[in-house]
């Protein structure tokens, strides 16, 4: 079944072309990686799927909602983690993600704030305030906070940015162990390597177009390259 | 390129913004205004108050009175005898005159007895700012000259008269008229006094709630942005509407805290006052308010604060940080403040049109002049008012919760999209949503 249907999605800043009419697919239960350098558009792609930003043409359907008509509904089955996302400073961990909770099922909210806290792994420091939080810390607490909820679609932006090696190598292994549980992630990523361990299928965007898509190991093969990195530098550089 | 020069050129860039001028013009055209204002209260006091004289005495002190008032001022009424002071005063009232003094009967003769002569004034009071009691003010200026060349008279009549008199040959019998209500024994400048008392601190306080609440929203606004919480809210299954009203709700709640600390402390200000006025009661003269007065100045402060938090929360959809916040609260501040002076110095009914026209449309006015029409009953205005503002609100948060669904918000920019002309005009508006 397919969770994300993108057609010919075209978006404009004022007279700057971001998107340039995209397309591609995302299956349920399947971790999909857009990835490309700075500006090629993928933090717009993801923004709209997650309901942030209006289309100027095209169509989304996310389970088959239409994301024009259809927002409301789209956003009780998403999660986003946009790059540089904050979480309000006064807050506990552990309230932030209460208040989150607070906006779901209010039966399952104490389970999904059990599960958050159980994600960012920050032990008696979930009872402090977000304030004092190191960078790694908030990051956890973030994507604990994106995943808790356990979303039909999980829209993650740079995922592991701004973190160490062990925690950037527990937070894949959480998206990964998410993804088996059912939940499809549409990630973006600049680092090849974890896009390469992570994504069953990748598109390449480059200049607001999608260049290339298909799987890691395919399109090294196709391109006769050792790995990702030097795919994309083919594919940009054709 | 030298590296100062290189420095320069890179903080003007950088200085050289909207917001940091936009402000100090806003400023300089508040003072210019305030300078004509000025200008314009200085030409009203050169002017010669207008007047009626009726004058029943024809002996010589009478003539002198009546001479220094002719002289001094502009005398459109003129009579000898007292039945025609209605006529006076109906005169009077229509051609913006400031009062009727009458000279009686035994006037001259009152004074060569030794005994003050009692001049009777009659005031007509158009407002309650103080600048609209410049003329009354002038008018007194001239009662006061007019004790100076009697007692001149006096001495020169008789040298051995008695001085305690003579320094003080008259006495002043005052009524003054306003919005249909006679004041017996009070001046135009007590019953200003009096109402300014009253009504005086309440636009001082809700102009500060109205800014601290107003700072509260923007600063919230920006604070989402800076913080990178915005996004992640706004992709949460929550209505926009209750984002926009939630905020605004909250801080409306901050701000009527403020309110009630400030009313508490309010009302004993003004139980202090009904009793200390110069040993006048204002609950003599009904210059008080009473506790429906009071549940009207609540409506109406309340449906302010929610339209001002409304236009604050649509500055701060603007915000792009804390420090840009700062900048937008600025006009809020201005919006605050150009009413509360106004309610202090003027009175609405005796602004030109135009004045009227800007004041009305300031939501923020309407609590601010609350009190003073309440004090004389004019609860058509009040309620008007209410409708006003809350016309106005409702507009604000319609604007705000279409904003909250547009790009604006995250990108600065809202989606144009192009209107297929092949299709119809309805299809196309249902596609725009």
């Amino acid at each position: 079944m397919i969770t994300i249907e993108v057609k010919n999605l075209v978006k404009n800043y004022g007279k700057i072309e971001a998107v340039k009419g995209i397309s591609f697919n995302v299956n349920e239960g399947e971790i999909f990686g857009l990835i490309g350098p700075n500006g090629a558009g993928k933090t717009t792609v993801l923004r709209i799927i997650s309901t942030l930003l209006k289309i100027n043409s095209g169509s989304i359907k996310i389970m088959d909602y239409d994301i024009e008509k259809d927002a409301d509904k789209i956003r009780k089955i998403i999660s986003y983690l946009p790059e540089d996302a904050g979480a309000y400073k006064n807050l506990t961990g552990r309230s932030y993600l209460q208040f989150i909770a607070n906006f779901f099922d209010p039966k399952k909210n104490q389970q999904m704030v059990e599960k958050g806290i159980e994600i960012a792994d920050l032990d008696e420091r979930i009872d402090d305030r977000v304030d004092t939080y190191s960078k790694g810390m908030m990051r956890r607490l973030l994507v604990g906070r994106a995943l808790m909820i356990n979303p039909k679609l999980a829209i993650l932006d740079e995922p592991t940015s701004g973190l160490d090696v062990i925690n950037a190598q527990e937070i894949r292994k959480l998206v990964k162990n998410t993804a088996q549980a059912g939940t499809t992630i549409l990630l973006s990523s600049h680092n090849m390597l974890e896009v390469e361990y992570l994504c069953e299928r990748i598109a390449l965007i480059s200049e607001g177009k999608i260049v290339e898509g298909g799987k890691p190991k395919d399109l090294m093969n196709k391109y006769n390259a050792n790995n990702i990195e030097e795919v994309f530098t083919k594919v940009v550089k054709q | 390129m030298s590296g100062l020069g290189n420095i320069i050129k890179k903080e003007f860039k950088e200085l050289f913004t909207p917001a940091t001028f936009v402000p100090i013009i806003l400023v300089a055209l508040i003072f210019g205004t305030m300078g004509n204002s000025i200008q314009g209260i200085q030409e009203q006091a050169k002017e010669k108050p207008i007047i009626g004289l009726i004058n029943e005495d024809d002996d010589t002190l009478a003539t002198i009175t009546s001479s220094i008032l002719y002289n001094n001022s502009k005398v459109i009424f003129n009579s000898t005898s007292i039945d025609d002071k209605q006529i006076a005063i109906d005169e009077l009232k229509q051609k913006d005159g400031v009062a009727l003094i009458v000279i009686p009967k035994n006037f001259t003769k009152q004074m060569r007895n030794e005994s003050p002569g009692e001049i009777e004034i009659y005031w007509i009071m158009k407002g309650a700012g103080v600048m609209d009691t410049i003329s009354s003010g002038v008018l007194q200026y001239l009662i006061n000259y007019i004790n100076t060349n009697l007692s001149k008279e006096l001495i020169q009549d008789n040298s051995s008269v008695n001085s305690s008199f003579v320094l003080n040959p008259t006495k002043n019998i005052e009524t003054t008229y306003f919005k249909d209500r006679e004041f017996k024994g009070l001046t135009p400048d007590i019953i200003v006094s009096m109402l300014s008392s009253q009504s005086m601190l309440i636009p001082i306080v809700i102009m500060m709630i109205i800014i601290m609440a107003g700072g509260i929203v923007i600063t919230s606004m920006a604070l989402e942005k800076e913080n990178k919480t915005l996004e992640t809210l706004l992709t949460l299954p929550v209505k926009r509407t209750s984002i926009v009203t939630g905020k605004i709700i909250a801080a409306a709640g901050i701000g009527l805290i403020l309110a009630i600390i400030y009313m508490i402390g309010m009302s004993f200000y003004f139980q202090g006052l009904q009793f200390s006025e110069g040993g006048i009661s204002l609950a003599e003269y009904g210059l008080v308010l009473d506790s429906q007065d009071f549940l009207f100045i609540g409506i109406s402060l309340f449906v302010t604060l929610i339209a001002g938090l409304s236009l604050c929360m649509l500055l701060g959809t603007f915000a792009k940080n804390y420090k840009s916040a700062q900048t937008l609260t600025f006009p809020v501040t201005m919006l605050a403040l150009i009413p509360m002076f106004l309610t202090i110095f003027a009175d609405f009914d005796t602004l030109p049109l135009a004045l009227k026209g800007i004041v009305f449309a300031i939501p923020f006015s309407h609590p601010m002049m609350a009190s003073r029409a309440l004090i004389f009953e004019n609860y058509m205005f009040v309620i008007s008012g209410i409708i006003y503002v809350s016309i106005f609100a409702s507009i604000m948060i319609i604007i705000v919760v279409w904003v909250f669904k547009t790009d604006r918000l995250l990108t600065g920019s809202t989606k144009k999209r192009k209107i297929n002309l092949r299709q119809p005009l309805l299809l196309n508006l249902i596609r725009r949503r």
